[in-house]
């Protein structure tokens, strides 16, 4: 078996409020993304799943815990220059409209990419922004052009025309489709996910939509209030759940067979972050839920699942 | 920038006070370049009849040597607009790279910077600019570096602000993790995004200086007879209250500089759109 490119493991990333508790975002998050493999992170808002990416790239602190990437620990990013051999992994960020510069044109934009993968020292292989514009299937002469003469689908996919341009081995996508309609999210989950499998690298893509998941990834991790609760091949965590969250977002998805059917509604909302619920986290709102629930936090089991159901 | 600001011009640019403050400004600009043709004198020549009230052969009257008070005010363009320029692009230079890096690098650099900064803000600015004057010795030169030392706080704030704000927006996140240095990173992603609100602000400071500047030259701390400079002929016209002529024309001649450049200013920010330039047009961008 190949090493993993990305582990993480017992990462715990908090975020401190003046005269408060700190926000466990993450609390204990173990998880490998392989080369070439296509790893998609979903939970509901609020559970961490940002957090996480952002730690991976070292946008943010963790408190404990590591992350190395293909054997170099992730240093969080300060003022300083990155580390040149972390600019292989890349990231892809959830708002289109903020994550171009407004003033400068999408060719100088994309040509900074192309310099990271040289300023690595190495050997360019003669790749142009307009090429990079070509493959995320837009037309070369939009490298003239400015962000604002874009639509949300398009900057999207010139972000992704920037980060691949950089030839990352990790591409990492924050919600990169929840802020496009519905006909662009399909095309730029599958995309992003044909041109990393492509380049040979790894994918960690983050979503609320399990439905454009399950289309993209090789594997699926579900996240809940700042752990990982399921983790398995798309296959077996879409066909045979086991977790009740897992069953639970998975109820939530519409069907097209689904006509008038409302999903059943899990009781509550998530719980306060800085104050996570004791025992097992979701235990408040398990519908299965039994005694010692509250009391025991299960850990996740060889199986690739957190619960106490399937506790040995 | 520049599509927006072309479209969004006319519509602002056509109320009365942009006009006015448009007009006025040209008006002095064409004083400054063509001044030795618009003058009807030499503005330093004592040859006329000395405190000649308004007439023929010298319009606005001649002052206490016999010096003709219209082509001194004329020839006064040439000192006080071309400083009052200097005066804020070096303002905005100072202050502005200052503030950058006070709000990109935070830390030190933030506190050192904005505890300076607080420390000139605590003294009234005319007050300080006069110690400052005093202290380098009365000329023209020191009192730019007068203004220089008081003024360039307001734009470090101002560019601090503004640079807090957009240094984690993902466009320069995106940067940073393509290894762009802080420098790169400052000059590419964040300068050019806080820009348009750091112009108005010097267009709407061009009036200050040239009052600032003025004033140190009233006082006598700024420029030296016989140079026609309009706050020195103000303060001769004060010697002198019943020849009017003497201290109002250049006052006057103040006064319609401060005027203006505050009108193409205020236009200026109306055109730009300050919340959106803000916010550095991801809003205005979103809608159209």
């Amino acid at each position: 078996m190949t090493p993993p490119l990305l582990t993480v493991s017992d990462l715990v990333v908090q975020y401190h409020r003046s005269g408060a508790p700190p926000v466990r975002a993450v609390a204990g998050v173990s998880l490998d993304v392989g080369p070439g493999e296509v790893v998609g992170l979903v939970g509901e808002s609020g559970c961490g799943k940002s957090t996480l990416a952002r730690a991976v790239c070292g946008l943010t602190a963790p408190a404990e815990g590591r992350i190395d990437f293909d054997g170099t620990p992730v240093r969080p990013l300060g003022v300083r220059r990155r580390d040149p051999a972390l600019t292989r992994v890349q990231m892809v960020f959830q708002d289109p409209y903020g994550s171009l510069n407004p003033r400068r044109q999408i060719g100088a934009q994309i040509a900074d990419g192309i310099r990271t993968a040289a300023e690595r020292g190495e050997k360019a292989d003669g790749a142009t922004p307009q090429q990079y514009l070509t493959r995320v299937g837009l037309p070369e002469s939009a490298a003239g052009r400015y962000p604002h003469e874009f639509s949300g689908g398009q900057r999207q996919r010139i972000a992704i025309a920037r980060a691949l341009a950089a030839r990352p081995r990790l591409l990492v996508g924050d919600e990169p489709i929840s802020a496009l309609d519905a006909s662009a999210q399909a095309q730029v989950a599958t995309l992003m996910r044909s041109l990393a499998v492509e380049s040979g690298a790894g994918l960690l893509f983050i979503s609320h939509d399990l439905s454009v998941v399950r289309l993209i990834a090789d594997r699926i991790a579900v996240m809940y209030l700042g752990r990982i609760v399921e983790t398995g091949p798309t296959a077996e965590v879409w066909d045979a759940p086991r977790h009740p969250y897992t069953k639970a977002l998975l109820a939530a998805v519409p069907r097209a067979d689904g006509a008038g059917v409302l999903p059943t509604e899990l009781p509550g909302d998530v719980p306060d972050p800085a104050a996570p619920p004791g025992g097992c986290r979701f235990h408040p709102r398990c519908p299965v839920a039994f005694d010692g629930c509250d009391r025991e936090e299960p850990q996740l089991i060889a199986g690739g699942v957190a619960c106490r159901l399937y506790a040995a | 920038m520049r599509f927006s600001v072309l479209k969004r011009l006319p519509s602002a640019w056509r109320r009365p006070l942009a006009v006015t403050g448009a007009l006025v400004t040209v008006f002095w600009l064409v004083v400054v370049l063509a001044a030795p043709l618009l003058a009807p004198h030499d503005p330093l020549a004592q040859d006329l009849p000395r405190l000649a009230s308004p007439g023929a052969g010298h319009w606005l009257g001649t002052d206490e040597l016999g010096r003709d008070v219209l082509s001194r005010v004329l020839y006064g363009a040439r000192i006080s607009i071309p400083l009052a320029l200097l005066l804020v692009a070096l303002s905005l230079l100072v202050g502005g790279a200052l503030g950058a890096c006070a709000g990109f690098f935070g830390r030190w650099v933030d506190e050192t910077v904005m505890r300076v900064a607080d420390l000139v803000f605590a003294f009234p600015t005319v007050i300080l600019a006069m110690v400052v004057a005093a202290a380098l010795g009365a000329n023209l030169q020191n009192a730019v570096l007068a203004v220089l030392v008081v003024s360039w706080p307001s734009y470090a704030r101002v560019t601090r602000g503004l640079v807090m704000g957009i240094r984690n927006r993902e466009f320069v996140l995106s940067g940073r993790l393509l290894g762009f240095s802080p420098w790169r990173s400052l000059r590419v992603d964040v300068l050019p995004n806080v820009l348009g609100p750091l112009l108005v602000l010097a267009t709407l400071d061009i009036g200050t200086a040239t009052l600032l500047l003025s004033g140190l030259s009233f006082l006598g701390l700024g420029a030296k007879p016989p140079a026609p400079e309009w706050g020195s002929m103000v303060a001769a016209g004060t010697q002198q209250f019943d020849k009017w002529w003497i201290g109002v024309y250049p006052g006057l001649a103040i006064l319609t500089v401060v005027l203006a450049f505050n009108f193409l200013g205020d236009t200026l920010r109306d055109a730009l759109d300050p919340t959106a330039a803000r916010t550095i047009g991801a809003e205005k961008e979103r809608v159209a």
